[in-house]
């Protein structure tokens, strides 16, 4: 059991609509400190959404966030900024800056922390870049990139700062296997080398399979499942063994 | 009593005043803090200023021209035809200078900010500032709005500048008015306070095309077609407010420089 000081995050209670549909219905979630918890649910139900009000993208309707014990869920903009400063982020489709290259888009989250050392700054670029496997491609626009490498300069993007947490918004959608074990590989690494909280929004269940320490599955907004991974899978329960095994109810 | 919240049109219109009021709220408070990234003004100034400047320069020549000669057309036949000049100029400088700058830039400007804007935020750029704790308004509004103030007045001065260039030569190259008399007309009538309603115009006219412009891009929704829709609604909305604003500003700059005499 997992004492509430070793919770890097807790969220309590958490609701939101959108046009009077209820997306989470009280979602309660403890995100331990340096574990990877891997954050499943079918599509369209809430798990980015979650994300986003994790990092105050969105306001939650109603409900509580603790990060590092402060309270995030009524923060406005500003306010939020020191809490961001800590948390990193992978969008979906990496959300690179596109008028910017590879090596500006890597730098841009040291040089507006004020870094004015070029050499501090390329050398962090470069640290970075070799982390994710992308040596030689920092003079490329974001647009001459393959999703899988878009992927991989967006969380070096994201780490170049050294966050405590890093949230991952699908990072295997729509790569090839051999790519999304290469995004894997690299959130495995995240985790031994910089020992760096993560949280990852997926339905691929092998990806879960090699990053996941804790696995919750969201389910009609809420959580149905919270447990470690040897759990999810010697559970009975139909609902995480139709997930598993991607097995659906439609008629053929 | 819900009135006048109970129409959805007087709603909608309320919450863009509101929307507008903010983004103004807060990238004034974003300078007057000095949160200015003056590398990004200098960019801006760049691609706002410098860029617009053939835009503007062909504007005010074509109209200096064209105004010159259709008022020679009219004075000519009462023989009045020297006073051509100081009626072209402060025609120019109290209007048309300042308002087809506004125009131009809000045709160019106005649509090149929001689909920029509009395209970031469709893209999820702006959610990745956001996520790396940069407040959009800082790093997108402040620098075009700041570059906006100092650009748009030098270039209504500049459209003012070539039409009056043109004016002259139509009217005494072509239409062979007296150029001492065009000249010192010209000048007799044509008053410093003329020149600084045109460039309080030009700022004014400034604020509404970088607000309207960034507030339909950060508002921008349904990828492609809603930045085609909203950078349509950026330049419509930003010329019709220029035009409609530029009255009551003729009203209320007439009061502090009234029309005629010296300043």
């Amino acid at each position: 059991m997992i004492s509430a000081g070793d919770n890097l995050i807790e969220v309590r209670n958490l609701r939101q609509s959108f046009s009077g549909q209820e997306i989470l219905r009280g979602v309660n979630l403890d995100i331990p400190r340096g574990e990877t918890t891997v954050l499943l649910g079918q599509s369209g139900g809430g798990k980015s959404v979650f994300l986003r009000q994790l990092i105050g993208l969105i306001h939650p309707l109603s409900g509580s966030i603790k990060i590092d014990g402060e309270e995030i869920a009524h923060l406005d903009e500003r306010q939020l900024e020191p809490i961001r400063r800590k948390i990193g982020m992978l969008f979906q489709d990496g959300a690179l800056f596109d008028s910017m290259t590879v090596f500006e888009n890597v730098a841009f989250p040291l040089r507006e922390r004020g870094e004015r050392s070029e050499k501090i700054v390329w050398e962090k670029v470069a640290r970075s870049l070799e982390l994710v496997s992308l040596e030689g491609q920092d003079q490329k626009m974001p647009s001459n990139l393959s999703g899988g490498m878009r992927k991989r300069a967006a969380l070096a993007r994201a780490i170049i700062t050294e966050p405590a947490c890093i949230l991952y918004d699908e990072p295997t959608a729509g790569l090839d296997p051999i790519v999304s074990d290469t995004i894997n590989k690299l959130i495995r690494r995240m985790q031994s080398q910089l020992k760096v909280t993560s949280i990852v929004v997926t339905h691929d269940m092998i990806s879960t399979n090699y990053i996941a320490d804790r696995v919750a599955l969201l389910r009609e907004g809420r959580i149905h499942f919270d447990g470690s991974l040897a759990d999810l899978h010697n559970s009975t329960d139909p609902v995480i063994t139709d997930f598993i095994e991607g097995r659906s109810h439609e008629i053929d | 009593m819900n009135f006048p919240y109970s129409f959805p049109l007087t709603r909608a219109f309320s919450l863009y005043l509101g929307q507008i009021a903010f983004l103004v709220g807060e990238s004034f408070s974003s300078i007057l803090l000095g949160r200015i990234r003056w590398r990004l003004v200098l960019n801006q100034i760049v691609e706002i200023g410098f860029g617009s400047q053939a835009v503007v320069i062909i504007t005010g020549i074509f109209t200096g021209a064209v105004f010159t000669a259709q008022i020679f057309f009219q004075f000519n036949a009462l023989n009045m035809s020297s006073a051509v000049g100081p009626v072209v100029s402060i025609a120019l400088c109290r209007e048309l200078g300042p308002v087809l700058t506004g125009l131009m830039v809000a045709g160019r400007v106005g649509a090149a900010i929001c689909a920029e804007i509009g395209t970031m935020r469709v893209t999820q750029q702006i959610d990745a500032l956001r996520a790396l704790a940069v407040h959009p308004i800082d790093y997108l509004v402040v620098p075009r709005a700041v570059a906006m103030m100092i650009s748009m007045p030098l270039l209504v001065g500049e459209c003012i500048f070539f039409a009056l260039t043109a004016s002259y030569y139509v009217a005494t190259r072509i239409l062979n008015v007296n150029s001492v008399f065009f000249l010192q007309h010209m000048w007799f009538y044509t008053h410093t306070k003329d020149m600084v309603m045109a460039l309080t115009k030009g700022f004014v006219f400034a604020l509404i095309v970088v607000f309207v412009g960034c507030q339909q891009g950060l508002t921008t929704s349904n990828g492609a077609v809603g930045v085609g829709r909203s950078t349509t609604e950026a330049v419509v909305i930003s010329s019709l407010t220029i035009l409609m604003i530029n009255f009551f500003l003729t009203m209320g700059l007439n009061i502090i420089f009234p029309a005629g005499g010296k300043l």
